[in-house]
């Protein structure tokens, strides 16, 4: 059967028939003329005689359009008759479909924003960052220079650094904002070009600070400067020093690192100015976040990757000092930190949402099973009258395609609407974070897919009833024949949808237990009633000498305030605060070759005041805390954590007093030990922390921690005040560390809500499911039923035989559910701090709730079902 | 009202005309009509029109073949000829035609039993 002839092929075929009409017509009116006529008249004559010419030749043309097109639109309408003459049925297929397929184009939508094309920039395929095996991706700027010289893999390699919290100054008040530090080459290996004004490049960098530009972000230029085009060339002051705004970056390119947004961008060789440490520095993790650049055509990563290698190898032989990372790799730029639990993230995610969509195709194949089941007479009727098999079939197709495409379309708008909200969301404020979720093209092809998809995955399961349906049988027996007790397939798919519902109510269930858990676990500290105040006096203009003395008033000051119990300080964030933490090699006393293979740890590093760990909370297990009398002056000292004193002497008791060595050689004695904590992330292993004096290694940046039971508001508002006394131009910061742990809780956030929603949609789903069974069961044996009474049987009697059956399959169906949702819940552990599927309150939960589900989508049925009366129902057929 | 006199053939009748014309031997569409209603005696008053959606049809069936080419009177014309499964299809039609145009006969004129 051909019926595509190709286009052109009829094209060719209606001009012939154009042709030879005209021809015919011409003979015609030749033949008149012959026989005597006017030439006007014979041709008036042969046209009259020829008929209708434009009907005709349209007639003529039909034979050969297709017959399929006008059968689909039949189909159509028949279909549309059908499913509005059960408006229920039709609102809940559609309904169950929308949140399926709106659940599935979100979660599609965050994994191609997130993990498909994590950044916004030009040929983003082929660009790699560094990225090492014991750390992200901090490193030296020299070091960066070595790998940017020696490296033969990359086109070319640019670098980039954070500085968070920068005074932006312009002219009238400094606002805190983030920016990103990058090299000159940052804009042209990215291949970005300036929305307004230029960019800096490679040729404007001659040595530490010599490029005072900044390159304002579309969105910070928008907000900040309300899109005025006349900022280029303007004077603003970071962080006391003056810099000139010299364009704007274009709208869609928002830096290089996934979820954070940056303010602006300046040249990496100012960034001393920023309080970062001097960019000659090699023995610092700290000057550069990452490396970046587009690989050469013709390199693989393995080759890029083994180069990398080799020249980190180079370094570490050359500095064996001052090389702390072992370890290299690259990595898909822009996920670089956050890379392996984002995507460990989506794809749970992925795997939830498309056991909703499997979940939702089987409720929806059971009812379209059960809508066929119910129109087995109608359908028998047509079969005995002549229809083909054929035809009927594809009529129940067509009414699960409207039902899917319908369902495709309420979804797609919800999930564009999901995902507009999700990247302009700011959830933390004052952090920049963003959410790169953009509803693309692919967005409505993949709907459309899953639509399909869906729409013939249900529409086909009650295919084989239609097929062996014999007529003759159904028509002489009426419906009710066939309630057969053999295993059906509606059964089945019951079976597999209430499994899936469960593993969804258990994972949901799992993580929220984990939220709870992680939010009452032991930090290693207490941040409850403690105040944060960020302190940054190197933006305040102080030189380096003057910062202790300065950062001892201000403890001294706010120690005064009354109600404050203990004041700390923490260089650079405390614990836990914006996942930021460093990590220093530490050896044992005895060794002498002080390279990176010889570490016998690597703890992380704090160095804090006197009174930090009474303000921060944190229990003194064994020995001292520090003194004011530990400084420059003194012998080394540190207080450690168990972890630590276990790993490094054994124990507890027996550390206070020995020693150890740092990376530069130094000898440190153990004053004290401190209880375990976390530090970078909730989900981290037990790690070994070590913290120094601060007054041994002083920095600018630092942060004040304050005790105190009262109001956190006055408070901040007394602690500013007392600093405004010491210096009115110092800016302070003040948060409560519990907020600050909002950034560090908010994956496990966003996972517990993303759980909870599709462990409810789950929920509804097999309400929906069981209560469509259910009820099918009563209403298909509402006669027995009314005989079972009128005869005597006991309510209880009646209520079994109903509603067992649908019970055991949800006792099935649970069963299995939860023994998969708990196999899978140890993919949810990456992600959910404790969330271990051992916990007898969700294997209770669990069990209540599907039993509570059962009992709800039940409860109309059974009321159906006691509510028969004999007399009228044996009176109907 | 030769609309009407079309309209009124059964369906398939006009085709199978075609066909048979076509058997004797191959024309073009002008050739046909004037074939058919001088076969008929001008009874069958056919509207030349309405043969060429039959004839698209019978070209899709592939039942007949089309080529554009010159007549004897030096006229561009399009000759359709008839195929092999034209054949076959004009048998079938005439023999299943007969049979129906029999068992009208019959019921039409009950008297006399066998006719032809």
């Amino acid at each position: 059967m051909d019926w595509i002839p190709p286009i052109f092929r009829r094209r060719k075929i209606y001009n012939d028939l154009s042709e030879e009409i005209r021809l015919h017509i011409e003979e015609r009116t030749e033949q008149l003329v012959r026989e005597g006529m006017s030439p006007k008249q014979a041709a008036r004559e042969a046209r009259l005689a020829f008929g209708n010419r434009t009907l005709l030749e349209e007639r003529s043309r039909e034979v050969w359009q297709w017959p399929t097109l006008e059968s689909i639109a039949a189909d159509v309408r028949i279909a549309l008759r059908q499913l509005r003459r059960s408006p229920g049925f039709t609102i809940a297929a559609v309904l169950t479909l929308a949140l399926a397929i709106g659940a599935n184009a979100v979660v599609f939508g965050l994994m191609d924003g997130m993990v498909l094309r994590p950044l916004n920039v030009p040929q983003a395929g082929s660009l790699y960052g560094t990225h090492y095996g014991d750390n992200p991706a901090w490193q030296s700027y020299p070091n960066y220079i070595d790998l940017r010289d020696r490296n033969r893999s990359f086109e070319d390699l640019a670098a980039f650094n954070m500085v968070l919290g920068v005074g932006f100054d312009t002219g009238k008040n400094p606002i805190a904002a983030n920016g990103f530090a990058a090299t000159g080459n940052y804009f042209d290996v990215l291949r970005i070009h300036p929305y307004l004004g230029r960019l800096f490049h490679a040729s404007d960098e001659h040595g530490p600070n010599s490029a005072p530009y900044v390159v304002l972000t579309y969105q910070y230029w928008r907000t900040r400067f309300n899109g005025d085009p006349g900022v280029v060339g303007r004077s603003v002051q970071l962080d006391k020093h003056a810099f000139t705004i010299i364009g704007v970056a274009p709208p869609e390119f928002q830096g290089t690192i996934m979820f954070i947004a940056p303010d602006f961008f300046m040249p990496i060789v100012n960034e001393e100015q920023m309080g970062a440490p001097s960019l000659n520095t090699r023995a610092t993790e700290h000057a550069v976040f990452e490396a970046l650049g587009h690989l050469k055509p013709g390199v693989t990563l393995a080759q890029a990757v083994s180069d990398v290698g080799a020249v980190n190898g180079y370094l570490e032989k050359t500095y064996p000092k001052e090389i702390v990372h072992h370890g290299t790799a690259l990595s898909r730029e822009g996920l670089t930190s956050f890379g392996p639990a984002v995507r460990a993230f989506v794809a749970g995610l992925m795997v939830l949402s498309g056991l909703i969509l499997l979940a939702a195709c089987a409720n929806l194949g059971s009812l379209f099973a059960a809508r066929a089941a119910d129109r087995s007479r109608e359908v028998a009727l047509r079969l005995a009258l002549g229809s083909s098999r054929k035809r009927i079939l594809r009529g129940l197709l067509t009414e699960a395609l409207l039902i899917s495409f319908a369902g495709g379309a309420a979804g797609l708008l919800v999930s564009f609407m999901l995902l507009r909200r999700m990247s302009t969301w700011q959830p933390i404020p004052g952090v920049p974070l963003h959410l790169p979720v953009a509803p693309g093209a692919m967005l409505y092809v993949v709907a459309l897919g899953l639509a399909l998809f869906s729409g013939f995955l249900f529409g086909i399961v009650p295919i084989r009833q239609i097929l062996r349906a014999n007529p003759y049988e159904v028509v002489k027996a009426g419906p009710s024949a066939r309630t057969g007790r053999r295993l059906t397939i509606r059964d089945v798919l019951l079976v597999v949808q209430i499994a899936i519902c469960a593993v969804l109510v258990t994972s949901s269930l799992v993580a929220v237990r984990g939220l709870v858990r992680s939010l009452h676990s032991k930090f290693g500290f207490d941040p409850r009633g403690t105040m944060t105040a960020g302190v940054d006096l190197a933006a305040a203009g102080y030189s380096d000498d003057k910062v202790p003395a300065m950062q001892r008033r201000i403890i001294e000051a706010i120690g005064t305030i009354p109600g404050v119990d203990a004041v700390g300080l923490v260089n650079g964030y405390p614990p836990l605060v914006y996942t930021a933490g460093n990590r220093a090699d530490v050896y044992k006393e005895e060794t002498s070759d002080l390279s990176p293979p010889n570490a016998a740890a690597m703890p992380f590093r704090y160095e804090v005041s006197p009174k930090y760990f009474e303000a921060a909370g944190t229990t003194l297990l064994a020995g001292r805390s520090f003194l004011w009398g530990d400084d420059k002056n003194a012998p080394s000292v540190a207080v450690v954590n168990r972890e630590f004193a276990d790993r490094m002497f054994g124990s507890v008791t027996g550390a206070v007093g020995r020693n150890y060595r740092l990376q530069d050689g130094t000898r440190v004695q153990v004053a004290g030990v401190v209880e375990d904590g976390k530090y970078m992330s909730l989900t981290e292993a037990q790690q070994p922390a070590m913290f120094l004096p601060f007054l041994q290694s002083p920095a600018s940046a630092a942060y004040l921690v304050v005790r105190s039971k009262r109001d956190p508001q006055q408070l901040a508002a007394a602690i500013r005040s007392k600093v405004r006394e010491l210096d009115a131009g110092l800016p302070v910061d003040t948060q409560t560390w519990t907020q600050m742990l909002e950034v560090v809780l908010f994956p496990a956030r966003v996972a517990t809500m993303a759980l909870g929603v599709l462990g409810l949609m789950g929920a509804m789903l097999s309400i929906t499911g069981i209560f469509g069974m259910a009820a099918y069961s009563v209403s298909n044996r509402l006669r027995e039923l009314g005989i079972r009474m009128a005869l005597g049987a006991p309510r209880k009697e009646v209520l079994h035989a109903a509603l067992g059956r649908p019970f055991r399959l949800l006792a099935i169906g649970s069963a299995a559910g939860l023994t998969m949702g708990l196999l899978a819940t140890r993919v949810l552990a990456f992600i959910v701090y404790q969330a271990t599927p051992r916990d007898p309150l969700v294997l209770a939960g669990v069990v209540l709730a599907m039993a509570l589900l059962g009992l709800l989508a039940t409860w109309i049925p059974a009321q159906r079902a006691l509510s028969v009366n004999p007399l009228i129902l044996l009176r109907e057929d | 009202m030769t609309e009407s006199n079309a309209r009124d053939l059964f369906p398939g009748a006009l085709e199978m005309m075609i066909l048979e014309s076509l058997r004797r031997q191959p024309a073009h569409g002008y050739a046909l009509v004037q074939h058919i209603q001088q076969r008929s005696n001008d009874l069958l008053q056919v509207e030349e029109g309405s043969l060429y959606p039959a004839l698209q049809r019978l070209l899709k069936a592939k039942l007949v073949k089309a080529e554009w080419g010159v007549s004897s009177t030096n006229r561009r014309v399009r000759t359709y000829q008839i195929t092999a499964s034209g054949l076959s299809h004009l048998e079938q039609q005439i023999s299943s035609f007969e049979r129906m145009f029999e068992g009208i006969w019959l019921v039409v004129n009950p008297g006399k039993a066998t006719t032809s």
